[in-house]
């Protein structure tokens, strides 16, 4: 079992929920989030004056799946999400250890 | 004519009324616009206010109310507002003055609608300047100041021409100038804060009773029959408005004050004129033709973004019309096509075709000449991360 977090421009949610929806990927928690990248935000330029934006809006996709749905996932979000700026986001994967279940007495491990 | 201290009284009051409606349009269309950009939206009508209510005692009222020069122009004679003083016609000229001064005002504020979103901050105090004394101020002089529409007798009784067709149609020629905002039709541009456009939308509407109540110019029966008109065609409105999206899908809060706001922008013209009973017909009406002009403007995938053309435009066309066809003769003095006078029709009909061609021409020659000067857009980054921060070096996240 793997977990994708997959941080992204907010305008993009919506076109990469429903192509993760139409794979069948539903389960999903979202946060609105601040950040940054390797280019420190954004500096706005005015004459002689700059303006740094050093934490841009984003959000933070979080998903929970079998290791064969990482690749998919992947995929999706860099067609969904990628716009070709300095912004388009990041997207980390690792292993879990245990899913246990709040309703039920579920546990997986695998 | 000596002075009335209770029309005194009264329009003094109307004017702090018709003030706090600018905040309020700052308000309807802070809530409308997406989080970044709530500082700016709020801001450009303080900006606006602030813009006219000095280019009204600079000029501003003398290019309006001065002597007719040829029927399309007020002269200087009152600039700086030189022989305004403290004497009448029932009320003292300097209040006259300042209730026009707060129309002139909220009709700037409504424009900003086109630009939400990306428009430079200095560049639209430029254009408004420009704005309201190229447009607003001969539209007023036109309709109010004496000019040739008045004297052809075309009425307009609080603005539904000088105020809503001039804001709404000019929002339209400044929107196709300026262009949509970036991502327009690709993903959703949700309104981040519908109790504030309904705080909005509250002081419009409580506003709006100083605005066609006090344009009775006294506190009289008209006022009177102005101020029961205009809550009932808001009000129709807001349940014509609603009941039309609630056919389409849940009725949404939004829709019902912008039914309010039709139903109120189409009483304007009419309100010295009609009875209580045509006020129903007209905020129902406004409230169905605004709500589909809505739905227009997005089938065609035009920005104007916060709908100041469906809503002001259009049902300030209406109501221009529309006086026509309900005027009573014992309310107002004319009577309109139901009551057997189809000439008053042909002449609201005149004046608001006039009207609606100059403010959108005229509007987007002014929207041109800065854009290719000073530039209307703010820069690709700027817009992205919003105006409160590039325009103003503020932001509600801090």
């Amino acid at each position: 079992m793997k977990k994708v977090e997959a941080i992204i421009r907010p305008e993009k949610l919506e076109q990469v929920k429903k192509a993760l929806a139409e794979k069948g990927l539903f389960a999903m928690t979202v946060t609105e989030v601040r950040g940054r990248g390797a280019q420190k935000g954004i500096c706005l330029q005015f004459r002689g004056k700059k303006i740094e934006v050093d934490l841009i809006p984003k959000v933070k996709i979080e998903m929970v799946v079998p290791d064969a749905a990482v690749d998919t996932i992947i995929e999706i979000v860099r067609a969904e999400a990628r716009t070709g700026k300095n912004g388009d986001g990041k997207i980390f994967v690792w292993t879990i250890e245990m899913v246990a279940g709040v309703r039920t007495d579920e546990i997986m491990t695998e | 004519m000596v002075l009335d201290s209770g029309d005194t009284a009264f329009i003094l009051i109307c004017t702090a009324l018709v003030m706090l409606m600018t905040p309020g349009v700052g308000l309807f269309y802070g809530g409308l616009v997406r989080r970044k950009n709530l500082i700016s939206m709020f801001a450009l009508s303080f900006v606006a206010f602030a813009v006219v209510s000095i280019q009204w005692v600079l000029f501003g009222y003398s290019l309006a109310f001065g002597p007719d020069i040829g029927g399309v122009i007020g002269g200087l004679d009152h600039a700086m507002l030189a022989g305004v003083g403290f004497d009448g016609d029932g009320i003292p000229d300097l209040l006259f003055m300042a209730f026009q001064m707060v129309f002139a005002a909220v009709t700037l504020a409504i424009i900003t609608s086109a630009v939400a979103e990306r428009i430079k901050l200095s560049s639209f105090i430029v254009f408004g300047f420009l704005w309201t004394t190229l447009v607003y101020d001969p539209l007023a002089h036109w309709i109010w100041g004496g000019g040739w529409a008045s004297a052809l007798g075309i009425l307009d009784f609080a603005g539904g021409i000088v105020v809503h067709i001039s804001a709404g149609w000019g929002a339209l020629a400044l929107a196709l100038v300026i262009g949509k905002r970036a991502g327009f039709g690709q993903y959703g541009m949700e309104p981040h804060n519908i109790p504030m456009t309904l705080l909005g939308g509250a002081l419009l509407w409580f506003g709006w009773f100083g605005f066609n109540a006090g344009s009775a110019l006294a506190a009289d029966g008209i006022a009177a029959n102005a101020l029961v008109v205009t809550n009932t065609a808001a009000a129709a409105g807001a349940l014509a408005w609603m009941g039309a999206s609630w056919i389409n899908g849940k009725p949404s809060s939004i829709g019902m004050i912008s039914g309010a706001i039709a139903g109120l922008g189409a009483i304007t013209p009419a309100a010295g004129f009609v009875d209580p009973a045509s006020a129903v017909i007209i905020g129902v009406v406004s409230g169905l033709i605004c709500y589909y002009a809505l739905l227009w403007r997005l089938s065609r995938n035009l920005d104007e973004s916060l709908d100041a053309w469906a809503i002001h435009g259009v049902g300030g066309l209406w109501g221009t019309l529309a006086l026509g066809i309900f005027a009573v003769a014992g309310i107002g003095g004319v009577a309109g096509v139901i009551t057997g006078s189809p000439a008053q029709f042909g002449l609201q009909l005149i004046g608001a075709a006039a009207a609606l061609g100059y403010a959108f021409a005229v509007t987007w020659i002014c929207a041109k000449a800065v854009d290719l000067t000073l530039g209307l857009r703010v820069s690709e980054d700027e817009e992205y991360v919003g105006l409160d921060i590039s325009q103003h070096g503020e932001s509600i996240n801090a």
